[in-house]
């Protein structure tokens, strides 16, 4: 019977079934952060528990690292006993820690594709919602929360009923400054912030073929935005020669081997998905969010909705999110003054990333009286930056330069934005207070976000870069 | 885990969809590793401006300061997997919440720790909404996951679906790891065979060391 990728990762890596019906799958990578972590070494502790694998699973400090220059663990003092935590917590088990000042310390899902931990075909579990950014690779991973992630580490598998599959093909080629942002926003504007609940995506398609890997991770990235369990994308030979070479990668003959198992790796012609939905990305302009859910979404071009025209059931829900907003019904988004950008985390540091911002940003400057920020994704993405001479560009233009961590996306760093702020930026939530209290969110892609740092207001960066603006 | 076998509350109407993670459990409410869990549940919606009580927000009314299930809309609890999202809720004693539908990682989280997610059919919950904001807190409804049926003022009694593994292990308490640890046996084999055939996937090593 013809399979479709998901099934023949699930079923490969399917090592029971439990009583209560759930399938054991076997779990190849673990990485943790300091958030949670912490709570799941004292939980298994009391439980007289050891971790099964600490040569699978490896620790990572992100949500909570100061950004500041110099940083260390006590420049944001509330994270201090959680990077102390899992410091000695990662210790007693065994388990590899990419501590505050390591060289390649970062965002967990940005440093774990990079050193070459995440490998097609193999599982991976986060204990965070955006654990589905590795789907780039073509890895198949989980987010879960704190109890799964004792039960990973006590055991190594997750307990888990199988989820529906859903294709998403996404055919057409993107437009100059259009980005996998801006589709994964209108992917999720269009499904709903429930759109894939229950469901693994596989994303497919010319369009997807043509993104670059860091491109796919951000297509990944957000696919818990609409609910989904997890998203990726089949791999091919591009993914094989990003990963080749890095530091946790096979080499040699065993490199060999693993590519011979790594290039079958799709879906057979006839597979049956359990839904498909297909988008022509060829007329996509970039995309930028008005409310407060990543659903929320409107073309650089477009207007907010007006609650008077929509059907009483998602009439409330927009005049909340318009209030909150500040926004009025029927207005443009474009032109609208904004008081902060922020350009960083798991969805949108990465190298092309932080190159595509600054190519807007060169030779202009950060309008007056905006607040705008860079956080690269890791240590070693920073380093690169560095050495390609982008952080000059963006400290010439008046950008902060930060060392890398979650920062502003999570919020629980100590950066974050004053009150009633328009805050324009390349992360992944746009809900209410998660960039500060009352802090207004506007989720954009790293070109747009550069465009609008410059205008000092919501910018089409189309138009500035044709010199129109 | 504690057992789920019947939970008797004020059933609170907190009626409206996609309520998120960071509305339940802001993650600047986890400043520490042992934060008050009972006072970070709505945190932001509790509080006015400046720094008063929100007498607006349906769990700061009398009637429903001692909640024991809440009522909402679909999607509840999406967004981020933190677990203190549901830890909230038991420490305010909430042991049932009624929705439309749940977000996956807060239904599994909710599983983990003998929160009860229910889920009615579109006719029946806003039957059950209706009877929840008209007795607006007055009596309690009383959740028996036994019989699969929810009780209470102004009307029949309402039957609920549930996978029967996911009652099961509420109804017991069972320990989530001590259930897969009965095969051990079998994690050990399919390691054994991966290392053989995939030995890539079983060796995590730097390779630079």
């Amino acid at each position: 019977m013809p399979q479709t990728l998901f099934d023949k990762i699930w079923d490969a890596h399917l090592v029971a079934r439990r009583a209560d019906g759930r399938d054991l799958i076997y779990i190849d990578r673990h990485v943790l952060h300091e958030l949670h972590a912490p709570h799941a070494f004292e939980q298994l502790e009391k439980q007289h528990r050891r971790v099964r694998r600490p040569d699978l699973t490896f620790s990572m400090q992100d949500h909570t690292v100061a950004t500041k220059p110099g940083r260390d663990d006590t420049t944001n003092p509330s994270g201090a006993a959680f990077l102390k935590a899992m410091r000695e917590g990662s210790r007693r088990n065994g388990i590899r820690l990419f501590d505050i000042d390591d060289p390649e310390q970062g965002i967990s899902h940005v440093v774990a594709p990079e050193v070459g931990m995440v490998l097609p075909g193999a599982t991976h579990a986060v204990p965070d919602s955006h654990a589905s950014t590795v789907g780039g690779l073509g890895a198949l991973a989980f987010g879960c929360g704190t109890s799964e992630l004792a039960h990973i580490l006590a055991t190594q598998v997750i307990a888990s009923r199988r989820p529906k599959s859903m294709l998403i093909r996404l055919e057409g080629k993107l437009a100059a400054h259009v980005t996998a942002k801006d589709v994964a926003l209108r992917i999720i504007a269009e499904l709903g912030a429930a759109g894939a609940r229950g469901y693994v995506v596989e994303y497919a398609g010319a369009a997807v073929r043509a993104m670059p890997i860091e491109s796919r991770m951000t297509l990944c990235n957000l696919n818990i935005e609409m609910g989904g369990r997890s998203g990726f994308v089949a791999p091919d030979e591009s993914v094989f020669s990003w990963i080749e070479g890095r530091p946790f990668a096979p080499k040699g003959a065993m490199w060999d081997r693993a590519l011979a198992c790594w290039r079958p790796l799709k879906t057979d012609d006839d597979a049956e998905f359990d839904r498909e939905h297909v988008f022509d990305c060829s007329t996509l302009e970039p995309q930028i969010t008005w409310g407060t859910d990543p659903s929320q979404v409107l073309g650089i071009s477009g207007r907010v909705p007006d609650p008077a025209a929509v059907d009483q059931s998602r009439r409330a829900a927009i005049e909340s999110a318009l209030a909150y907003m500040g926004l009025q019904p029927g207005m443009a988004l474009a032109g609208l003054p904004v008081d902060r950008v922020f350009i960083g985390s798991c969805t949108n540091s990465r190298l092309p990333d932080l190159e595509a911002a600054a190519d807007v940003v060169r030779g202009r400057h950060v309008a007056n009286g905006v607040i705008a920020m860079v956080v690269p994704g890791s240590t070693t993405v920073k380093r690169a930056a560095e050495a390609a001479g982008l952080d000059r560009v963006f400290r010439d233009a008046g950008f902060f330069w930060g060392e890398s961590g979650c920062s502003m996306c999570a919020g629980g760093n100590g950066d974050r934005g004053e009150p009633g702020e328009r805050c324009v930026s390349t992360t992944n939530r746009n809900f209410e207070h998660r960039q500060g209290p009352k802090v207004r969110t506007h989720l954009v892609s790293p070109a747009t976000a550069a465009a609008t740092a410059v205008a000092g207001r919501i910018a089409d960066v189309r138009q500035l870069m044709s010199g129109q603006a | 885990m504690q057992p789920f076998t019947t939970h008797t509350g004020i059933a609170v109407p907190l009626i409206k969809d996609d309520i998120n993670t960071d509305q339940i459990a802001p993650v600047q409410s986890m400043r520490s590793l042992k934060p008050d869990y009972k006072a970070l549940l709505f945190m932001r919606a509790r509080r006015r401006d400046d720094g008063s009580e929100n007498p607006d927000f349906v769990l700061n009314q009398p009637q429903f300061r001692e909640p024991g299930i809440l009522v909402t809309g679909h999607n509840f609890g999406a967004g981020s997997s933190r677990e203190a999202a549901v830890w909230g809720m038991l420490a305010n004693n909430i042991r049932a919440i009624v929705a439309r539908s749940f977000a996956d990682i807060y239904r599994e989280n909710c599983l983990q720790n003998g929160l009860l997610p229910i889920v009615l059919e579109p006719q029946q919950a806003a039957a059950f909404t209706d009877r929840v904001v008209a007795v607006n807190g007055a009596a309690p409804f009383t959740v028996d996951l036994q019989t699969q049926r929810i009780t209470g003022p102004g009307g029949p009694d309402i039957t609920f679906d549930i996978p029967a593994a996911d009652r099961m292990r509420l109804i017991e308490g069972l320990d989530d790891i001590g259930l897969t640890l009965k095969h051990a046996d079998e994690i050990a084999s399919w390691e054994r065979r991966t290392a053989g055939n995939q030995p890539w996937l079983q060796s995590a090593a730097d390779r630079r060391l």
